[in-house]
C-alpha cells in the first residue's frame, strides 16, 4: 500500500540579500493515516515543512525534493492548478491564529462556504447545510448564530474552531496543524485539541501536528520527529521518548519540569555546533 | 463534555437603531462646530486683513461721504463680535451677501458655479480610481517587477510634474495638433443658446434631456481638464492601493486563504482587496475632497467656470462675501465627505459596525 505522504530530502531555502537561507535541509519521513508530530524551536524548519507541503511557501522559496508525493501523486511535478484544487479538498492546513488567520470582513459561515464552493458544485442551501453541520461537529452549540458572526465577535477557542471547520468540510485525507494551539489559552486549548483528537479518529485523516510543545506532541500523536536546524535529528515513537538517542532530543527532555523534583534553575540547553552539522 | 461556552461568543449589540442615532448626533455636533470655526476664522481674516470693504464697493475715487455711508449701511461701524453674530444669522438663514463683483447672491453664485466644479471633480475621481485601483492592485501583486516600477514612475510623473504644465501641454496635444478635444470652456458657444440646464450638472442635464449632440459636445470638452485631474488622483489612488494591498497580501487569512484552495486572482480581488478598500475609502474620499475645492489652475487653464475660479476671482477684487460663501461651501463640502467615508466604512468594515 503507498503510504499517504511520502517526503525524500526536502529542501527549503530563500534567496536573501546576504546569501541564501536553508530552512529546512533534507527532510525525509512518510506518513500513513496516522498522526505525526513535528517538534523543534523556532526557526527549525518545521514550519515551512508543512507550508512546503501544502504549496504555501513564498514565492521566492526554492523547493526542492528528491519526491515529494501525496499518494502516488509527484506534488512537484503536477501543474499549480490541480496542485490549488487539492488543497481544501484532500490537503488541509490549519493556522496558529484564528486572531490574523481569518478575513476579518467576511462571516464566519461564508468562510466555510467559499471551502465547499471552490471544491463542489453545490447549491447554496445545500452548502449552508452542510457548514452548520460541520459547526455542530467542532462542538459548536448554536451554528445558526455564529454562522453569521464576523471573526472579532467570537472567542480565539471558538475561531479556532471556526478555523477547524473550515479546513475540514471538504473532508481532507491530509491535515497539517501548525501549531494549532499556541495562540488560545491553556483550558482552550484542551478544548480545541479534543475536537481536533475526536475528527481526526472518526474521519481517519493523516494529521502533522507542528508545535514546539515536546510534550503536548507526545501525548497527541503516535510518531515525532524532531527538528534542529532545518533536519531531522530524530524520529521516536511518542511511547519511547525517553529513549531519545540525540543530545538535542536529551537536552529538551532534560529541561522539563518534574513534579516532586526539586531543581532550581532548571538546565539550560546547552547548544553544540555539530547537531547542526 | 460539557456544554461548549456560549459566553465566549460575544453578543451582537441589540441596539442597532438607538446606536445609530447617537451616531448621527455625535455627527450632527461635530459638524455644526467645525462649521462654526470655520466660519469664524474666515470671518476674522477676513476682517484684519487690509481691505476695506466700503471702498471695495465703491472705488478708491468716491467722495468720503459715500463711503461713510456705505460703512454704516454694511454695519462696519458696529463691534466685530456683532458683526460676526450679524453674519451668522444671516448664514443661517441661507443668506450669504450679495458679490461686490458679479452684484448676484452669493449663494446664487455659488450655486451656478459649484456644480461645474462637481462635475469636474467627480470625472476625475471616477477616472482616478477606475484606473488607479487595479494598477496599484497589480504593482503590489508584480512587486518589485516592471509593471511595479512602469506603476511607480506613472505616479511619480503624477506627484512632481506641475499641472498647468501638463495641462497647456495636453491643449497643445489633444487640441491644438490632434484635435481630438474640444477648446477650453465648458460647451460650444453654440449650445450656450439651444441648451438650458436644470440642475447645473450639464451632463446629467443634456442626458436627461436626450440631447446627444450636447453631452457629445459636453464630453470633448470635460474629457481633457478631467484626464488631467484623474491622472492627478491616480497618482496618489494607485501609489496607496499599491501599499495597503501589500499589507493585506501579507497578512495569514491570504495564507489561509490559499491553503482552502482558492484561485489567486479570487484572493487577490476579492479577500485582499475587500480588506484593503477600507482605508481606500478614506484615500478617495480624501482626493475627491481636495479636488471639490476647486482645482484653481486647471480652472484657470480650461476656462472652467468653476468653485476654484470663482474664488480666485473674488479675491483678487477683494470680494469678501463671496469668498466667505466659497469656504463655508468647501467646509461643508469636507464635512459631508468625512460623513460619507464614515457611513462607507461601517458598510466595509464589521469591526466599526457593533461599537
Amino acid at each position: 500500500m503507498t503510504p499517504l505522504l511520502t517526503v525524500e530530502d526536502l529542501r527549503v531555502s530563500f534567496p536573501t540579500r546576504t546569501g541564501t537561507v536553508d530552512a529546512v535541509r533534507g527532510v525525509s519521513f512518510s506518513l500513513g493515516r496516522e498522526r505525526l508530530g513535528i517538534v523543534g524551536e523556532s526557526g527549525s524548519g518545521k514550519s515551512q515543512t508543512g507550508r512546503a507541503i501544502m504549496g504555501l511557501t513564498p514565492n521566492q522559496a526554492d523547493v526542492r525534493a528528491k519526491k515529494l508525493l501525496f499518494g502516488d501523486m509527484d506534488l512537484l511535478a503536477m501543474p499549480p492548478k490541480e496542485r490549488r484544487l487539492l488543497r481544501g479538498k484532500r490537503l488541509a492546513m490549519i493556522l496558529q491564529d484564528p486572531k490574523y488567520s481569518l478575513n476579518p470582513v467576511m462571516t464566519i459561515g461564508l468562510q466555510i462556504v467559499e471551502t465547499l464552493k471552490t471544491h463542489e458544485r453545490i447549491s447554496s442551501k445545500d452548502a449552508r447545510a452542510r457548514v452548520l453541520q460541520m459547526l455542530e461537529a467542532v462542538q459548536i452549540n448554536d451554528p445558526e448564530r455564529v454562522f453569521d458572526l464576523y471573526p472579532h465577535e467570537v472567542s480565539g477557542g471558538m475561531g479556532q474552531r471556526a478555523m477547524i471547520a473550515m479546513m475540514l468540510v471538504c473532508g481532507p485525507d491530509l491535515l497539517i496543524a501548525d501549531e494549532p494551539t499556541s495562540a488560545l489559552d491553556v483550558t482552550v486549548q484542551l478544548e480545541v485539541l479534543a475536537i481536533l483528537d475526536k475528527l481526526v479518529a472518526e474521519r481517519g485523516m493523516g494529521l502533522i501536528f507542528v508545535s514546539h510543545d515536546l510534550r503536548l506532541v507526545s501525548t497527541f500523536c503516535d510518531r515525532v520527529l524532531v527538528m534542529y536546524a532545518g533536519r531531522v535529528v530524530e524520529e521516536l515513537s511518542s511511547a519511547n521518548l525517553d529513549q531519545a538517542q540525540h543530545p538535542y532530543t536529551q537536552g529538551l527532555l532534560n529541561c522539563l519540569p518534574h513534579i516532586g523534583s526539586h531543581r532550581h534553575p532548571l538546565p539550560v540547553l546547552e547548544r553544540q555546533k555539530e547537531w547542526a552539522e | 463534555m460539557a456544554p461548549m461556552d456560549t459566553s465566549a461568543v460575544t453578543r451582537r449589540p441589540q441596539r442597532r437603531v438607538p446606536a445609530f442615532a447617537s451616531a448621527l448626533m455625535r455627527f450632527i455636533v461635530m459638524a455644526a462646530t467645525t462649521l462654526l470655526g470655520l466660519l469664524a476664522v474666515t470671518f476674522f481674516i477676513g476682517r484684519v486683513i487690509p481691505i476695506d470693504p466700503a471702498l471695495a464697493i465703491v472705488g478708491d475715487r468716491a467722495p468720503q461721504h459715500v463711503v461713510e455711508r456705505i460703512r454704516l449701511e454694511l454695519g462696519l461701524d458696529l463691534p466685530l463680535y456683532q458683526q460676526f453674530w450679524i453674519y451668522l444669522k444671516q448664514v443661517a438663514s441661507g443668506d450669504f451677501g450679495t458679490s461686490v463683483l458679479t452684484t448676484n447672491p452669493v449663494l446664487t453664485d455659488i450655486l451656478r458655479v459649484f456644480p461645474a466644479t462637481i462635475e469636474l471633480a467627480t470625472v476625475g475621481t471616477i477616472i482616478g480610481a477606475v484606473l488607479g485601483i487595479p494598477l496599484g492592485v497589480l504593482a503590489a501583486v508584480k512587486r518589485g517587477s516592471i509593471a511595479d516600477q512602469v506603476v511607480r514612475v506613472i505616479g511619480l510623473v503624477g506627484y512632481s510634474v506641475p499641472i498647468f504644465w501638463l495641462g497647456l501641454l495636453a491643449l497643445v496635444l489633444f487640441y491644438a495638433k490632434l484635435g481630438w478635444v474640444a477648446y477650453p470652456g465648458r460647451m460650444d458657444i453654440v449650445y450656450e443658446y439651444t441648451f438650458t440646464p436644470t440642475t447645473g450638472f450639464y451632463l446629467v442635464d443634456a442626458i436627461w434631456q436626450g440631447e446627444w449632440d450636447v453631452v457629445r459636445d459636453l464630453f470633448r470638452h470635460i474629457i481633457l481638464p478631467g484626464a488631467l485631474l484623474g491622472y492627478f488622483s491616480l497618482a496618489y489612488i494607485s501609489r496607496m492601493t499599491r501599499s495597503f494591498m501589500l499589507n493585506e497580501l501579507s497578512q495569514e487569512y491570504i495564507v489561509a486563504a490559499r491553503a482552502k484552495g482558492l484561485s489567486e486572482a479570487r484572493i487577490i480581488w476579492f479577500h485582499a482587496l475587500r480588506n484593503a478598500a477600507v482605508p481606500l475609502v478614506t484615500v478617495i474620499a480624501l482626493s475627491y475632497a481636495g479636488l471639490l475645492e476647486g482645482s484653481v489652475l486647471t480652472e484657470t487653464i480650461f476656462a472652467w467656470p468653476g468653485l476654484g475660479l470663482y474664488i480666485t476671482n473674488s479675491l483678487q477684487n477683494a470680494d469678501m462675501n463671496a469668498v466667505l460663501g466659497g469656504t463655508v461651501v468647501i467646509g461643508a463640502v469636507f464635512v459631508g465627505i468625512n460623513l460619507l467615508s464614515d457611513l462607507l466604512y461601517r458598510t466595509l468594515d464589521p469591526r466599526t459596525r457593533s461599537r
